[in-house]
Order: structure tokens, then sequence, then C-alpha cells
């Protein structure tokens, strides 16, 4: 099953889905001829793009509109927020290379601010699924929703099997005694890495998979605080806003404190190039996301293993 | 652009409609006081939405969740006074609420909002509603469903690039049940259009986008009868109805002036207001009963 697959299989069964797109059909390219007049392509124009799936989703369409994550958030953003916030429709943003997956396009397509702003909307719902397994086992519950939605588009291919997706409910992969890491989307994949390096170095490393980061899975994070461990939280994000932000502001809501590393992009855009080149350089990489979390818990003794292998994105425009 | 000539509209209903209009306008005077309203812009665009309401739309209280009604959407969304003003004459909201304006008891305030029957959409921020009532277009013309999708804007509302943008889209995907209607009352908020960022030729312009253009006098209700009567004017564009009107229309001690875009009057200067208001349609008006619908 792929993004495509599955967006085709639920317009047949759903009438009211519309695909739309401002001119990026990289996960959608086959469908203008099954789908006829529900596809929709307004060309390089996320503004229009947005208020017309605010004017279809008005008429009871559930729009589904695809284009690059940092040209949604922010050129159509006031459209996001005044078009589908304020009424509260249920139109389902497809964001194309959030964060880090980015890699070689250079600061101008960088969006790491989309899920401060995104958040920032009254009634938007935020998801970042870890890969394409998960954002699979995510969408059908996104697409059914009454919520306007925002969804950090991820295709890379899994490497953990995910546990069923439950809205609301982060994945709690491990739990630690010395550090917890939270992190979300295509991060996910590193930070699993660094978690087994971790262990393996003598740690107790706990590890959740966010998955939604509005509505936020409270109770599992402050479970986490409660437990005393060192958090971590790994993003691919300015560290304002983000994570970060959403855990201190939890923190405070709850008179709670806790020893936090925050491994986020503070007040800068990331070097661009393909996608090892930017981890390695941000330091980003399992073993630089463990050695970073070492440093933290004063570990002089371990390397945490060699340079980390990642696998390259698929280019797709 | 085609030059309509053709004036059908009998003058008792002419004058039905000016009495309606000269009772909107009333409403617009009398919101111009406690906290004001924007004046200038809604006594330009009052002719167009009573004739839009009273006479072409389909489109009334008892119809407003009817999936096949015609939509109008207010773009230009400063000039509520005349949109609640004929919606209070109309019967879509009680003549008493327009008291509520600026009260926090209500939801009656500078700009249009769902909270009033007969809004479809809120607005205020310029160059949304092109777009969002493209939505509607298109998704009526899936429905195969035949009615009217109008957008109002103001003439300077097109200085945003989303106007634009909305009608090359809609032009792209021959949205010919979407009409852009133009208040060309030739005033952006502060100063005259022309001497900011001019617009003519407009017809042009929206030709050059791919609609087809009307452009008409905005106060005369027999030509914009024949207008949108004559809708769509295409089978593969969108349509675009440019009406000339006057910003302050019927208080000729505010007419064409820059400052008077937004006002806010003493309640003594709303009275002498009123009585001007009244004293221009004096010698054409005898009942204020006289009822369109």
């Amino acid at each position: 099953m792929s993004y495509e697959q599955l967006i085709h299989e639920t317009a047949l069964a759903d009438e009211r889905l519309l695909v739309m797109t401002a001119e990026n059909r990289a996960l959608i390219r086959n469908l203008p001829g099954p789908l006829g007049p529900r596809f929709i392509d307004t060309g390089i124009t996320e503004q229009t793009m947005i208020g017309a799936a605010a004017g279809l989703a008005l008429r009871g369409r559930v729009p589904v509109v695809h284009a690059l994550a940092t040209f949604l958030t922010l050129r159509a953003f006031e459209f996001i927020r005044t078009d589908v916030g304020i009424p509260h429709l249920p139109v389902k943003i497809s964001a194309f290379v959030p964060g880090f997956l980015s890699d070689g396009n250079g600061p101008t397509h960088q969006a790491i601010e989309d899920v401060s702003l995104m958040r920032g909307i009254p009634g938007m719902t935020v998801f970042a699924p870890a890969d394409e397994q998960d954002m699979l086992a995510m969408l059908p519950a996104i697409w059914a929703s009454p919520d306007p939605a925002y969804l950090r588009v991820n295709t890379r291919p899994a490497t953990y099997q995910h546990a069923p997706f439950e809205m609301g409910k982060a994945e709690i992969v491990a739990e630690g005694k010395d550090v917890t890491i939270l992190t979300y989307g295509m991060l996910f994949e590193q930070t699993l890495i660094a978690k087994d390096l971790l262990t393996e170095a003598g740690y107790s490393v706990g590890l959740l998979n966010l998955r939604s980061l509005k509505p936020l899975d409270e109770a599992a994070v402050l479970n986490v605080v409660r437990g005393g461990s060192l958090i971590v939280t790994v993003e691919d994000h300015f560290q304002t806003g983000g994570l970060y932000s959403i855990l201190a502001e939890l923190l405070l809501a709850n008179e709670l404190t806790a020893k936090v590393l925050p491994l986020a992009l503070k007040e800068r855009w990331y070097k661009p190039g393909l996608l090892s080149e930017v981890l390695e350089y941000e330091g980003f990489t399992g073993q630089h996301i463990a050695r970073r979390i070492g440093e933290r818990l004063g570990d002089g003794e371990h390397t945490f293993g060699a340079k980390t292998k990642v696998v390259e994105n698929v280019f797709a425009e | 652009m085609t030059t309509i000539q053709t004036f059908t509209m009998t003058s008792e209903k002419q004058d039905e409609l000016k009495a309606l209009a000269l009772r909107v306008r009333a409403h617009i005077v009398r919101l111009s006081t406690d906290g004001g309203c924007f004046t200038g812009a809604s006594l330009s665009c009052a002719d167009l939405l009573v004739y839009l309401y009273a006479d072409f739309l389909n489109v009334h209280p008892g119809n407003l969740t009817d999936p096949e009604r015609d939509y109008l959407f207010l773009s230009k969304g400063h000039d509520v006074p005349a949109l609640y003003g004929t919606f209070a004459e109309l019967g879509f909201m009680p003549k008493e609420r327009l008291a509520n304006h600026l009260k926090s008891n209500d939801s009656i305030y500078w700009h249009p909002n769902r909270s009033v029957p007969g809004v479809e959409f809120h607005s205020g921020s310029l160059g949304h509603l092109p777009s969002v009532a493209l939505g509607v277009a298109l998704d009526a013309r899936m429905r195969g469903q035949n009615q009217k999708v109008i957008v109002i804007t103001g003439d300077g509302e097109l200085n945003e690039g989303t106007c634009w943008e909305a009608l090359l889209v809609a032009s792209a995907h021959k949205v010919n049940n979407l009409t852009i209607v133009v208040d060309r009352n030739h005033f952006q908020a502060n100063i005259a259009t022309e001497d900011l960022i001019p617009l003519e030729p407009l017809a042009p312009k929206f030709e050059a986008f791919g609609a087809e253009v009307r452009r008409i006098d905005g106060h005369d209700f027999a030509a914009l009868e024949a207008a949108f009567t004559a809708l769509p004017f295409s089978d593969t564009k969108p349509s675009v109805i440019i009406c000339d009107t006057v910003r302050g229309r019927g208080l000729p001690s505010i007419e064409r002036r820059a400052d008077r875009w937004f006002c806010n009057f003493s309640a003594d200067e709303v009275v002498e207001l009123l009585k001007e208001l009244h004293s221009q349609e004096a010698t054409t008006l005898t009942s204020e009963t006289l009822t369109v619908r």
C-alpha cells in the first residue's frame, strides 16, 4: 500500500474526499484519470488552493491538499488560519518535504517552523509520522475526523514495526530510567538507532514516537516526566515553537520541571545537501544523537559506534 | 467587453428597489455612530446588494441551507452595514439586531460573520473570497447544479494578488458559474485608486486573465438587471461585472471623499445626515411600506 493507493481507495469509498494540489503531484501522479473532476490542480497557487479547499469543504467535501510544507505553512498561512481555521473546516493538509526531508533545497524550502505555526491555529490538528507505514496507519483516522489537519508527509521506508495508531496517543517504543527520547517525524529512524547505541553502552533508554503533536498525548509525556530521567526532545524544527516548547508548556501547566536536552535547530536554518550530509553536519544521525545525549549524561567513555549510514531521500519534485 | 444597452426594468420596479435602497442607506447612516462603521464603502454598494438580494438571487431566509441556492460572497467585508441593512429589510435578521452593533452580546461588528443568517463566509481580510467562491463554484459544477456563485470585491481589494490568482485558476478550469463583481467606487481606504495603484484600464485586465467582462453603472437598477440576467456571459469563462459606483452615494456631503471611508458621527450629525439622505430621493418615493418580493 502506498499513499497514492490509500487516497485512491478512500476517495472511491467516500465521495466527499477530493484530491487537490498546487502542482505538487509527486505522491498523486496517477490520480487525475481515476478521480476525474475530484482531482483539482490549481497550479502554483497555494493560497488559492487553500481558499478553494475551504469553499469545497463548506459544501461538504473533505479536500486533501498537497504542496510543499514550507509554501503551504508560510505563503498560505493566513488562508489556512482564516479560511480553514476560523470556520473549523475539515481541510486535510498533506505537506510535502517538511523539515530535513527538504534536504538539498536550501533555506527557502525548509519548513522548520511548520509545527509551531500550525499548532498555533485554534482547532488545527498536527501529525508527524515516523515513516510511510506510520503515516498510512494514521491517515484513515485523520481523513475521517471533522477537524482540519496538518500532516508532515513522510514516505521513508519503516525500520520499525509500529503499533496500531490511536488518535491522540503516542507510540511508546521503550521506557527508560536514564534517558527518554521524545521525537516525531523522520528523525524517529535516527533516534531508534541512538536508543540502541545508548542501550549497548549500558544506559536505560526510553523512546516515544509522538505521532501527533496536537492533540498531544499528555499522559504519556507526563508519565515520562514523573519517571525522572533526562528528557531529550529531538526534532527537525526550530527550537522555538516545536516539541521543546510543547514540553515546556506542558511542564508549566502542571507545575513540574525536568532535566531537558533539546536537539533542534536553534536560531538557524540547516546546511543544505544530501540527507546523509545534512544529518551528519547538523548532528542528527543516530550516532550523533547518541553522542550528544552521552555528553549530557557525562559519558566520556563511549564512541557510540561507527558513522551512521543514512538512507538517502528519494528525490520527488 | 460589451456595454449593456437594453434596459427593460419597469419604472415601478425601479422605484421599489430605490425605496428599499433608501431604507438600507438609512441603516448605514444609523450605524455610523457609537464607534462608527465603513460608511462610504457601504453606501457605494447598497444598490448592488439591494438588487441582488431583493430581485436577482435565489436566496432568501427560507432556503439558506438549500445546497442549490445562489451564493453571494462579500469579499470586501467592510461594507457590512449595507449587507446587514439589506438582510434586516428582507427578513434575514430582525432589524432590532442592528442595535447590537459592536456590542459583546451579539456578533454584529465591522466585518461579516456566519452568526448572521445569509452570510456565507466571514470576510474582511481582502483577497480571500474569490478563491473560496471558486471552491463553491467547482463543487456546484461537480454536482451538476446550476446556481450562481457571486463574489463582490472592492476595487482597492484588487491590489491583492490573490484576486487575480483565483481568476487565473477559475479561467484555467473554465468555471463559468463564478461571477466576480467589482464595486468600483474609485477609492481605496484613504486615497483614490488611480492616485495610488491605478487599476485602469480595468476591463481589459480582467479580459486578459480570461474573464468575460461587462461594465455598468452600479447605481442603475435597470443596468444591474440587464447585466446580471445575462449571466453567464460565456460557456467557458468566468464572468466579471465592473459596477462603477460612487463612494458615499446618497449623501452628497460625503460623496467621493477620501476621508469618508470610515465614519463615526455624533448623534446630531446622524440626524442631519438622515435628513440629507431622504431629501435626495423624496421626489421619487411615495411610501416606506413598499415591498419588493
